[in-house]
């Protein structure tokens, strides 16, 4: 008993430090692939390639000062960007990664809990990292900050009702919702992924999955142009830095659990093995959010709003209706 | 819009088009066909193929200037610091302290001081332009009527303290220098090249 407990803080410990590192890097990746798209150089003075850029704005967060507005609730000011980025990283615990391994002789499972409601967890726990940028708004009095706030209630609710029903479809035709099951499922190559059955799901799930990590064309929630930076206003320093640390860390959620119910997962690709394959799926998902943001435009709210609940929503019931029909006969 | 010449229009070479508005939808059924046509219409997509073919052109495409390392080639005709000249045959200053300069200066930051010497010449003794005031507008280079003062194309005279602003050395062309004196066309004299790069007017529009 005491192993299994040593076992899951060292992986806690592990994913924390892995995947907020790995955050801090998606800012240099996001950074120089944009400015690739546009022409540009990105950063390039500091360390080769620009890459210890990182550390500079690290180091920068880190030494500004913690500004806290007067009229602010200051307790929930505070606690806000935690909720964010502890949202962010709970709802990792129950998403496998990578394959089992063994090193030194002990076979370890990359996953902190297997546990049976897997999907549903992490979609509930992304979910509830929307009381991080409402709260935030609410407690700045600040009009932006109130303004973010009433944006993110709006599009985060509206389209966790998509993901759900459009992870509903799939989640019917393997009869788990254990993202474990859900790999082991697609584990016949490349014919076996869900995609090629459930292609409509997959993309209501995308588009839902960019709603929810407030990714271009859907980041109304901090649009500059339009509330300056919405709930993340009158943020600065390490506060502001745990809003960024939490939005990437669901980046790369999103982009997992797209691996994992629509492409197979980390199950063997040909000759590729399979944390390889998983890895390069995360980075291709990660990359098409960066080329996304390159590309389009963003929408206003309300065809924001229309999109969610007039286009997608009957799309999605009408997906699930389809795929149980199938499943019974 | 009948069928003319380019060249009776007084139009460039270069082709004009007219750009027709698109009507909006006036009937639910033509909006959601435009909903349709648009989602279909592999519109986004074009967006996507042309951000990732600008990135994988890779250093062609950059625009990046470094900028203190490197330097865009400005026109001869830019008005930056301004330049005191000498005669190139025998090197005395062009200047022959008339004071037109002084007068014409519109912000008032041309300061000159000057006597007469003993071949009973005009000597200037003292030039300074407060370039913290200079507007740059190149009045004193056009109304000079020995080209004695013209603007040079150094531009970046950011300093840290005032009286750097205002020295005549710097702007006289050192008397060893002088063999790389460029001569000064005149004041709003065309570059060489500048019939290649004047477009006609279109009056068409």
């Amino acid at each position: 008993m005491d192993a299994v407990i040593i076992e899951t803080i060292i992986k806690a410990i592990v994913i924390m430090a892995v995947l907020s590192a790995l955050a801090g890097f998606g800012t240099f990746v996001e950074r120089k692939v944009l400015a690739f798209m546009q022409r540009r150089l990105g950063p390039t003075h500091v360390g080769p390639f620009g890459i210890l850029q990182i550390i500079a704005d690290g180091i920068k967060l880190f030494t500004k000062e913690d500004l806290i507005p007067q009229n602010a609730n200051r307790t929930i000011f505070m606690v806000a960007p935690i909720i964010t980025a502890a949202t962010a990283f709970i709802a990792l615990a129950a998403v496998p990664i990578l394959p089992e391994f063994e090193i030194f002789g002990y076979t370890i499972r990359p996953i902190i809990a297997d546990i049976n409601i897997g999907i549903l967890y992490v979609i509930g726990v992304m979910g509830a990292g929307l009381y991080g940028p409402l709260l935030a708004g609410m407690s700045q009095s600040n009009k932006w900050g109130l303004l973010g706030a009433a944006r993110t209630t709006v599009q985060f609710l509206s389209y966790e009702v998509v993901t759900g029903l459009a992870i509903l479809s799939p989640i019917m035709l393997i009869g788990s919702l254990s993202l474990i099951d859900i790999n082991n499922h697609q584990s016949g190559g490349i014919t076996d992924w869900l995609i090629w059955q459930q292609p409509v799901a997959f993309i209501l799930f995308l588009i839902a999955g960019f709603a929810e990590t407030n990714r271009t064309p859907f980041d109304l929630l901090e649009h500059e142009a339009e509330i300056v930076s919405g709930f993340a206003t009158d943020y600065s320093g390490l506060r502001w830095g745990l809003f960024f640390i939490g939005e990437y860390t669901n980046m790369i959620t999103i982009a997992i659990l797209t691996s994992l119910l629509f492409f197979g997962g980390f199950n063997d690709l040909w000759f590729i093995p399979g944390w390889l394959a998983m890895i390069l799926k995360i980075v291709f998902f990660f990359f098409l959010m960066l080329w996304v943001r390159a590309a389009w435009p963003h929408i206003r709210p309300d065809q924001l709003m229309w999109l969610c609940w007039k286009v997608l929503m009957p799309i999605a019931l009408l997906n699930i209706v389809i795929t149980g029909l199938v499943v019974i006969f | 819009m009948s069928e003319l010449k380019n060249n009776e229009r007084n139009l460039g070479t270069q082709k004009y088009v007219f750009l027709k508005g698109s009507t909006n939808p006036t009937t639910a059924m033509d909006r959601f066909k435009q909903v349709i046509k648009r989602t279909f219409s592999k519109e986004l997509f074009v967006g996507l193929k042309v951000v990732f073919l600008q990135m994988a052109k890779g250093p062609k495409s950059w625009h990046t200037v470094k900028y203190p390392q490197e330097k865009l080639p400005i026109s001869p005709r830019y008005r930056a610091v301004h330049k005191l000249l000498r005669l190139l045959e025998s090197g005395n200053e062009r200047c022959i302290g008339c004071g037109l300069c002084e007068k014409i200066c519109i912000a008032k930051c041309i300061r000159m001081e000057t006597h007469y010497s003993e071949t009973q010449r005009k000597e200037v003794t003292e030039y300074t332009i407060n370039l913290g005031r200079c507007i740059f507008c190149g009045f004193c280079a056009e109304v000079c009527p020995e080209l004695a003062i013209v603007h040079g194309p150094r531009y970046e005279n950011a300093s840290e303290q005032r009286a750097h602003f205002v020295l005549k050395d710097d702007m006289l062309t050192p008397i060893d220098m002088l063999k790389n004196q460029d001569e000064f066309p005149g004041f709003g004299a065309l570059s060489d090249d500048a019939d290649k790069k004047v477009k006609k007017t279109p009056l068409a529009y």
